[in-house]
């Protein structure tokens, strides 16, 4: 785990042409603050000196400055707002950059089993997002409370030294010791609540989910029960620390009434001494009251704090993680015209660091990341895998769930290198090929195939940026999508919504074929491409998928055994070795036997 | 201000309105204070400055004035407490309610209750989503409401009381200085008010625009292995780069307009307390006015803007904080899917291992939702029968299914068995004749033993032991680390969807009720797990009226009688290949 001052250090440093806006924008918060300052502070002595009741000539110059701070607090505090927003907008945008670069070579085949949910990314996300307070709200804040306390502090102190050192302390205070007992309180309430916020969010949500079982069972009432006393315990707390928040409220204005007051303790007996101009006092004590609000802000800000600070160290864990797969120095070119294939491989998964990374949350539940990566490090996956695939040949993959058929996929396109044996292209160890060379070549179409919340069209170009109208509709014919989408209102211009919500998740993975099918690969491995459709048509894409793939490769994976025909070739894979190599399909009845056997050793 | 106070917010829930008394309390005692320590404070310094007094002679006054900046401080702390534990207790009550309603109705959001809703828009993954949004909302929307209770409300009711008290008060001392500075207030008002309006329009289609950026990253996130599949993900770093600097431009145009409110707010605040202090300056210069009258009016100035400015600042809290808020009321909100008991005295239920079960003319339709879900279906299930209903997805299969268990009741028709309404019995009493096995099951947290054991809790290791022996999970449970004491549920051990499934069958086993509910229990799975579950299905639907939402054609062929449901209407008993088809 990276260290949390390193981490907000690096989110904290700005470009080039940042630094120069967070100086603007110090600038002009820190001139609004003073003006806001002058302003009463100057009124405080135009009073008192009016009440020597002078020619009135000689308050001219004092009524002018102060109409004048006026006018410049508001212009600065605009100035102010634009600079800083401004700022945040432009780190945002280069924060997510610099994020979206530092996971790209870390996700080649997705989080596998555990950040299938999307969880994980979702808060990934979150995490960058939050960052953008890191200056609007925490540091500017800070800076300007801090310039405006040695200000303030070295004002006074012109007029009155010991009342320099009051308003220099009174202000530090403020500014230091509430905010940083504030942020205390705020961790540890936080860490405090968690688990019970846990253990509820759960129970709600298992209630939601089960509540027609519950009906069902007649268990309602336990389990409202249930839920009445993990909200009262999650309550119990929540007082208490809200108790001790309360308290740094208390604290905070007290320092700032007792700034108030000894101020006045050691200006008073200096007026009466001569030391200080009777004028003066009043100026003085307004000076105290405005300077005040500067610190108003500042408990917040060390919230905030802690939040950029957990959001920065998830970052940099992510980004500080070591990619799965690197190119080689040297890489070279797949040749053409060879196949694919897989030499006597064995595989085990052997960490789960990216994933644990992205789960930690407050550092505090680290340890009790579930065990969703069930079998890392222990067993093969895969052990002493053959296989190969022609150009133009058809091969299906057949296996119980769980025996490893998406494991081997991903080998095929490098997503895992496997500890022992080699996958080859034209002869060429893939370890030799940049990446996106080999992919260029070999295509996996997997099951969390993404769809892009853009249009039908734009999501299959994806494939083939120069694909041309008839060859989409083609792509979708092969998916028998073509009617569908001809009927559609916009047709290839419907969008298909967030993680393709608009479209039902059979056409979801019907794209998502459609699209591997249009792409140029040489090789097209294709993961369960008909889960979750009925039967009948289920064999139809299947069929037609086949059909369009022409001379191309093609590793089909399914657990159908009624989807075969038409491969040249079926294998099966079961308890982390192919256990047989039915050969063409009409003759895998032979082996089905074997088969079946290869099936039970799978699944237990 | 637009929605000043959330109405529903108050209406709902006792707490807010207690939080909501609390808090004008606390603002008068605040006023009270403000007005108090101007008066000293003038008091204090107009002494030492005219008439050079002494800390001793100034004695009582300066506790009087300690006291009173303690007491704004304490002040300003029991706003912070109350609101936090106002938030608390409003939360609280509302997912006391909801839990209530869930748990009374079964209306799961994800669950059967609302299955038949897959056609309305909902999809399986959405309705997942949305059950965890909704238990993420009711347990840290709390966050939000403190920002709202401690932080917007409070502000609010100082900005209605505080200005009031000081315009009073102002207005003894110096009626000059209160002219101006009444003229200044409505016209502050009418501006947050002219230029609220068009802002919170522009405010939102930031928000708008930054959540848009937002999703938009997620998506590309999100997709990035797909990217990485096409090559595409160095493209798409120039794109997010793009889009992100159209969105900075665009965004810091709306906000050059949007932020010109604060600054005529800014403007009239400043100039409203720099002409105070001028004319306070020229009165004292003729004469009029005593230094502690002017002092007092230049104090309380800057506190008659100060709460108006930031009531106004506050204002996005009051959107996210009662957002959490509107999520459970949407959910508490909608009708019920149940009628009214139709009599007061539940009549005993009936048999229905010696009566059939009649739907008669039944139609259903979720409350607010055009057209029905269920029209027209009238049927019989004769005891001990199995029926096996099919369908296309959408068609009200599952809806169908919820009826019959009561967990929702039918619009119009009536199920009946043994001749009487299913709504004239006791809902409990029914439900418990009722055993279901869903397609996507809920394990509870809890261990295995405990999960099948969900109908009957008091039930011994060895019916728990029988039960998991006859849904043919006794293997797999053996295969667990901890067998029937392994734990399972949230943040503990996953079991994959056939897994579940077999542990829902041994519950199903354990409850050995006469009528039994069957929703595809075998769709998607691998063929091994599904024929492990067809064989246990067949020994648990013996001697049991069965219903079974159906698209394996082996379990249809094998049925006695096969529905078929098709927009919600039935259609003619289909031939076994018809199904397959």
């Amino acid at each position: 785990m990276s260290d949390s001052l390193t981490a907000l250090r690096g989110v904290a440093r700005t470009a080039p042409g940042e630094r120069r806006r967070l100086l603007l924008a110090v600038a002009l918060a820190v001139g609004a603050a003073a003006a806001a300052i002058a302003l009463l502070a100057t009124s405080g002595y135009l009073i008192s000196r009016a009440a020597q009741r002078p020619p009135i000539l000689l308050l001219m110059v004092a009524i002018v400055a102060v109409r004048a701070f006026g006018i410049t607090r508001a212009a600065l505090r605009y100035g102010e707002r634009l600079a800083s927003h401004d700022l945040a907008l432009r780190q945002l945008a280069r924060l997510r950059l610099r994020f979206y670069r530092a996971l790209r070579p870390l996700l080649p085949g997705g989080l596998g089993d555990a950040g299938g949910d999307g969880e994980l990314l979702a808060r990934f996300v979150a995490d960058v997002d939050a960052l953008q307070d890191l200056h609007l709200r925490v540091l500017i804040p800070t800076l300007v409370a801090v310039l405006v306390a040695v200000g303030a502090g070295l004002a006074a102190w012109l007029a009155l030294p010991a009342a320099g050192i009051v308003v220099l302390a009174a202000l530090a205070l403020a500014a230091t010791v509430v905010p940083a007992f504030s942020g205390a309180l705020a961790a540890h309430a936080g860490h405090r609540q968690a688990p019970a916020r846990a253990r509820l969010t759960a129970q709600l949500l298992e209630s939601v989910d089960g509540a027609a079982e519950l009906a069902l069972t007649g268990r309602r009432e336990d389990y409202a029960e249930r839920l009445r006393s993990s909200d009262a315990v999650l309550a119990r707390l929540a007082r208490g620390d809200a108790l001790a928040a309360s308290v740094a409220t208390l604290l905070g204005g007290a320092i700032a009434g007792a700034g108030t007051l000894g101020l006045l303790l050691v200006a008073i007996p200096a007026v009466r001494s001569g030391a200080l101009a009777g004028v003066l006092l009043a100026a003085l004590v307004f000076m105290l009251l405005a300077a005040q609000e500067t610190a108003q802000p500042l408990p917040l800000a060390a919230r905030r704090l802690r939040t950029c600070t957990i959001a920065a160290r998830r970052l940099f864990d992510v980004a500080d993680h070591a990619p799965a797969v690197v190119d080689p120095p040297a890489p070279r070119v797949a040749r053409g015209g060879g196949e694919l294939r897989m030499s006597d491989v064995r595989f085990r998964y052997e960490e789960r660091d990216l994933v644990g990374a992205l789960r930690v949350s407050d550092g505090i539940d680290a340890e009790d990341v579930p065990g969703d990566l069930d079998g890392v490090g222990d067993s093969w996956v895969l052990d002493g895998i053959d296989l190969a695939v022609a150009p133009g040949e058809r091969v299906a993959l057949l296996g119980p769930s769980g025996a490893g058929k998406s494991t081997l996929a991903e080998l095929l396109v490098r997503f895992h290198d496997p500890q022992h044996g080699r996958v080859t292209l034209d002869g060429l160890d893939v370890r030799e090929l940049a990446q996106d060379e080999l992919r260029r070549v070999v295509l996996l179409c997997d099951q969390d195939a993404h769809l892009f919340n853009t249009t039908i069209r734009a999501n299959l170009m994806l494939a083939r940026p120069e694909s041309r109208e008839d060859a989409l509709w083609e792509t979708l014919r092969a998916v028998e999508l073509h009617d569908w989408v001809a009927e559609l209102p916009d047709g290839l211009d419907t969008l298909v919504g967030q993680q393709g919500r608009l479209v039902s998740g059979g056409q979801r993975r019907r794209l998502a074929l459609a699209r591997a099918l249009l792409s140029p690969a040489r090789f097209l491995i294709l993961d369960e491409p008909t889960a979750h459709l009925d039967a009948p048509l289920a064999a139809r894409v299947m069929a037609g998928a086949l059909h369009a793939a022409g001379e191309r490769g093609v590793l089909a994976i399914t657990h159908d055994r009624e989807l075969l025909r038409g491969f040249d070739r079926v294998l099966a894979l079961g308890g982390s070795v192919l256990a047989a190599d039915c050969g063409k399909p009409e003759v895998m009845t032979a082996v089905i036997s074997r088969y079946g056997i290869a099936q039970e050793a799978g699944a237990s | 201000m637009p929605a000043p106070v959330d109405r529903r917010l108050l209406r709902e829930s006792r707490a807010a309105r207690t939080q909501l008394l609390i808090a004008g309390l606390l603002g008068t005692f605040t006023a009270v204070l403000v007005v108090a320590q101007a008066v000293l404070l003038a008091y204090v310094i107009s002494a030492a400055a005219m008439r050079a007094a002494t800390v001793g002679s100034l004695r009582p006054e300066l506790i009087a004035l300690a006291a009173v900046l303690l007491a704004r401080a304490a002040v300003a702390a029991g706003f912070e407490l109350s609101g936090r534990w106002g938030a608390l207790r409003v939360m609280s009550g509302l997912r006391g309610r909801l839990a209530h309603r869930v748990l009374a109705e079964g209306l799961g959001v994800g669950g059967a209750g609302d299955a038949g809703r897959g056609g309305q828009g909902g999809r399986d993954g959405e309705a997942i989503d949305r059950s965890g949004e909704l238990a993420a909302a009711a347990v840290q929307g709390v966050d939000a409401l403190e920002a709202y209770f401690a932080g917007y409300l409070p502000q609010f009711v100082l900005a209605a009381l505080v200005p009031l008290a000081v315009l009073g008060w102002v207005l003894v001392l110096d009626p000059l200085a209160a002219a101006i500075l009444a003229f200044t207030v409505p016209l502050l008002i009418l501006f947050m008010i002219l230029i609220g309006r068009g802002a919170q329009a522009r405010t939102r289609r930031r928000w708008q625009t930054l959540a848009l950026l937002s999703a938009h990253f997620l998506d590309v996130v999100r997709g990035l292995p797909t990217l990485r599949t096409y090559r595409r993900d160095g493209i798409q770093e120039a794109t997010l780069a793009e889009v992100g600097e159209r969105y900075r431009a665009e965004t810091m145009g709306t906000l050059r307009i949007a932020f010109l409110s604060a600054l005529v707010l800014e403007l009239c605040a400043m100039i409203g307390t720099a002409l105070v202090a001028a004319t306070i300056g020229v009165q004292l210069v003729e004469g009029v006015l005593g230094l502690q009258a002017g002092l007092t009016v230049l104090l309380l100035a800057p506190e008659l803007y100060g709460p108006l400015r930031q009531v106004g600042q506050q204002f996005h809290a009051s959107a996210d904080g009662t957002a959490a808020a509107e999520r459970i009321f949407e959910v508490l909100e909608r009708p019920s899917v149940l009628a009214p008991a139709s009599v007061a005295v539940p009549a005993p239920t009936p048999d229905p291992r010696c009566e059939s079960i009649r739907f008669r003319d039944v139609g259903f339709a979720y409350p607010g939702v055009r057209g029905p879900v269920l029209a027209g279906v009238d049927f019989e299930l004769a005891p001990g029968e199995l029926t096996a209903l099919v369908g296309p997805s959408g068609a009200g299969k599952s809806t169908l299914a919820a009826l019959l268990m009561r967990l929702a009741d039918p619009t119009s028709g009536a199920i009946e068995c043994g001749g009487r309404n299913l709504r004239e019995l006791d809902l409990d009493h029914w439900r418990a004749q009722i055993a279901w096995v869903p397609q996507d099951p809920t394990l509870f947290a809890g261990t295995v033993a405990q999960n099948i054991a969900l109908g009957d809790p008091g039930a011994g290791g060895e019916r728990v032991e029988r039960a998991a022996r006859a849904a043919g999970a006794l293997e797999l449970i053996e295969g667990l680390p901890a067998g029937f004491d392994t734990v399972l549920g949230d943040g503990a051990r996953r079991l994959s969807a056939g897994q579940c499934r077999r542990i829902a069958l041994a519950r199903a086993f354990l409850r050995d009720t006469p009528l039994l509910v069957l929703d595809e229990p075998t769709a998607h799975l691998d063929e091994t797990s599904a024929v492990a579950i067809a064989h246990a299905l067949t020994r648990l639907a013996q001697g049991r009226t069965v219903l079974s939402i159906v698209h394996h054609r082996a379990l249809a062929a094998r049925s006695a009688r096969t529905l078929e449901l098709c927009d919600g209407r039935l259609v003619h008993a289909p031939a076994a290949e018809a199904v397959a088809a």
